[in-house]
């Protein structure tokens, strides 16, 4: 009787829920991601696996995230990255080695280049502001992959500046998650492609412990894996844990 | 009978003197013209081998598919032993890893932070092993202006032009900003023990030169190496032999289906060097041959005008009963003794010549340091080479023509009439 119940309220719930995605927009979607991957703050513990051409590496970290101007992370393995720090404040990036005991800015040209060894750039690090504010949607469409509907969004930078101006979203019409993207350059040349997987429940949204980022320039590249262990949101962290000083200790 | 003609050759100077100074300069002036052009092309080549290619190079066949990216997560690995087995199956060269990475350079100021930054092409040579010849080749002692060679795995000799751009002096500390093979962020500190100028145009303007320990240890990179270089023992560039030793490798120890197999490239075999090193081979065939056949000819001539002033004497010989066979045998004899102490001579005074310039060379910095450019690396002092064939080269005008010369001049003894000789001699 109970299962019952709850079954009745699963499949009212499903079907309201996908009955509602049905009726939105392109705009509203875009929103609804945005509200599932962004909070006021995210604390998280992860793993990156960098799959190279010769061997994968593992990497954990700890991070502290307050809106989309302040970032805090900790390297915690493998030996050779153990202790080593970065710190984002706005359009800045800052990193600390232990073994040369220099806080380094990392601007520039910098920005563009791998973090980690893995298929994310610091540009891919650094940005965070929500897409509602940095493109124009449209729906082109709806697919269905592993039995789920997925819209296809289209989305163009409204802003200029952005590393990828046009990018393409399947998103799942339940999680309202970006199950799939393929991120472009202006000309259309497809730059990077991402994936996630293992959708959760964490404190009433959706979302993904797993992300798998491939660099499509890269010749042979096996992706990244970007593991969420755990993660938190809406915590309070104090405003030292975004200065400076933080980084050497 | 070589004692009486050489007598004969001594006591009369116009017969021997002459004709054998002719014969050693113009000897002496085609082995320098030929070493100098040998030495000047293999100038232009080392200078490439040094900084970019090696007489030969060996890397993985999937860095070398990439190479222009500096791409170190394909580097050789167990470097160590690989030079080992080339060191044992081709003595004939002498094998030095090399590790190449690109990155940042961050100068700190006195708190430690960001004071300036720039790009940095670095190269990890082997400056700190016992036998290492890399200080020698780089021409060390010539090329740095200030301060020291690297005495540790933290020093790090940077271009003056670097240097200029960043504000360095020696002694300053400089952050190495990079990827480690893994393709990890990494971060360095080197030590500035002084600064270069290759004088080579732009190809050290963003130019660090580190040892490769210091380069192992900030790019994880034990024991590995992005390429490894190979030079002859004489520094000589042979290109035939080259190509040879670089098939036979690839033959027998490269595994076409594995894309970390070692893959040996020879000098012309990168930065379209094949095509400079074939045409500087036939510039050096074309301008050697031209330059020869001249200098046969003024020696033929030479012979020809020998035998013909000595019309009356020969007419005499006959006269007093000489056989033609014999005066032309030794007329033939007399010119092989005076072409081959002219050669002889000749080809010490050439060789001694070409080996001084070979040692000391010729500047022409200001005239190269405009038509440098990046793919090609000019060479600012042109040395002569001393090769083997510049030891028998000579022999072909000295001996060659001038006995040919006379042999054709002598052949009129053969036309002379015992009935005209009275007559002609007027006896």
């Amino acid at each position: 009787m109970i299962s019952k119940a709850l079954l009745g309220i699963l499949l009212l719930t499903t079907l309201t829920s996908v009955g509602k995605s049905e009726e939105m927009t392109a705009s509203e979607l875009v929103k609804a991601m945005d509200d599932n991957l962004n909070a006021k703050t995210r604390v998280l513990t992860s793993k990156m696996i960098v799959h190279g051409r010769r061997s994968s590496r593992t990497i954990e970290s700890r991070n502290w995230v307050k809106g989309i101007d302040q970032a805090y992370t900790v390297y915690l393995a493998p030996p050779r990255e153990a202790g080593t720090k970065m710190l984002k404040d706005g359009d800045k990036l800052w990193t600390y080695s232990p073994q040369t005991d220099r806080v380094i800015q990392i601007s520039g040209h910098m920005l563009r280049q791998s973090v980690m060894g893995s298929d994310m750039s610091y540009n891919d690090m650094m940005e965070d502001r929500p897409l509602t504010d940095l493109y124009e949607a449209t729906v082109e469409g709806s697919e269905m992959i592993d039995g789920r509907k997925h819209w296809i969004l289209f989305l163009e930078a409204k802003v200029k500046g952005l590393s990828y101006p046009k990018r393409r979203a399947w998103v799942d019409s339940e999680y309202l998650l970006p199950m799939k993207e393929e991120l472009y350059a202006k000309s259309g040349k497809l730059l990077k492609s991402t994936s996630m997987d293992g959708i959760k429940k964490v404190q009433d949204r959706w979302f993904p412990t797993r992300y798998i980022f491939k660099d499509e320039l890269k010749k042979n590249s096996k992706g990244t894996e970007w593991i969420i262990d755990d993660i938190a949101f809406d915590t309070d962290i104090p405003d030292s844990r975004f200065e400076k000083a933080m980084l050497r200790k | 009978m070589i004692k009486f003609l050489t007598k004969g050759l001594l006591r009369d100077r116009s017969r021997s003197l002459f004709p054998v100074l002719v014969i050693t300069l113009t000897v002496a002036l085609v082995i320098f013209t030929i070493g100098f052009m040998k030495g000047t092309m293999n100038s232009l080549f080392l200078d490439t081998a040094v900084i970019l290619t090696g007489h030969e190079k060996i890397v993985t066949r999937a860095y070398n598919e990439e190479s222009q990216l500096m791409p170190n997560d394909l580097a050789l690995l167990d470097a160590d032993q690989l030079i080992h087995d080339l060191n044992q199956d081709y003595p004939d060269f002498f094998w030095t890893p090399r590790i190449t990475f690109a990155g940042l350079l961050d100068v700190p100021d006195e708190n430690g932070e960001t004071q300036s930054q720039g790009p940095v092409i670095a190269l990890g040579i082997d400056l700190l092993s016992t036998n290492s010849r890399q200080a020698e080749i780089w021409e060390m002692d010539r090329v740095l202006v200030e301060g020291s060679l690297p005495q540790s795995r933290e020093d790090a000799l940077i271009s003056t032009k670097l240097a200029e751009q960043l504000d360095l002096s020696v002694g300053d500390p400089v952050t190495f900003i990079g990827s480690t093979m893994d393709n990890a962020f990494t971060t360095y500190n080197f030590n500035v023990s002084g600064t270069f100028n290759l004088r080579k145009g732009q190809t050290d303007k963003q130019m660090m030169l580190v040892d490769l320990s210091g380069a192992r240890l900030a790019l994880d990179m034990d024991n590995a190496a992005s390429a490894i270089f190979g030079f002859t023992h004489s520094l000589y560039y042979d290109d035939e032999a080259a190509v040879a030793l670089r098939t036979h490798y690839n033959n027998t120890k490269s595994d076409s289906l594995d894309i970390f197999s070692p893959f040996m490239l020879a000098l012309r075999d990168g930065n379209q060097m094949g095509t400079m090193v074939d045409i500087s081979g036939a510039m050096i065939a074309i301008m050697g041959g031209i330059f020869l056949v001249v200098v046969m000819v003024v020696l033929w001539n030479m012979g020809l005008m020998n035998g013909l002033r000595r019309y009356g004497e020969v007419g005499l010989r006959l006269a007093m009963g000489e056989s033609k066979g014999q005066v032309y045998r030794s007329m033939i004899s007399e010119a092989v003794i005076i072409g081959l102490t002219g050669t002889v001579v000749g080809t010490g005074i050439g060789l001694a010549l070409t080996y001084y310039v070979q040692e000391n060379g010729i500047d022409y910095t200001k005239g190269i340091e405009a038509l440098s450019n990046s793919s090609m690396v000019m060479p600012n002092i042109f040395y002569a080479q001393v090769t083997p064939d510049l030891y028998y080269i000579g022999f072909i005008p000295g001996v060659l023509a001038t006995v040919l010369g006379t042999m054709l001049a002598g052949l009129a003894v053969y036309k002379r009439e015992m009935a005209q000789l009275f007559k002609e001699l007027e006896i």
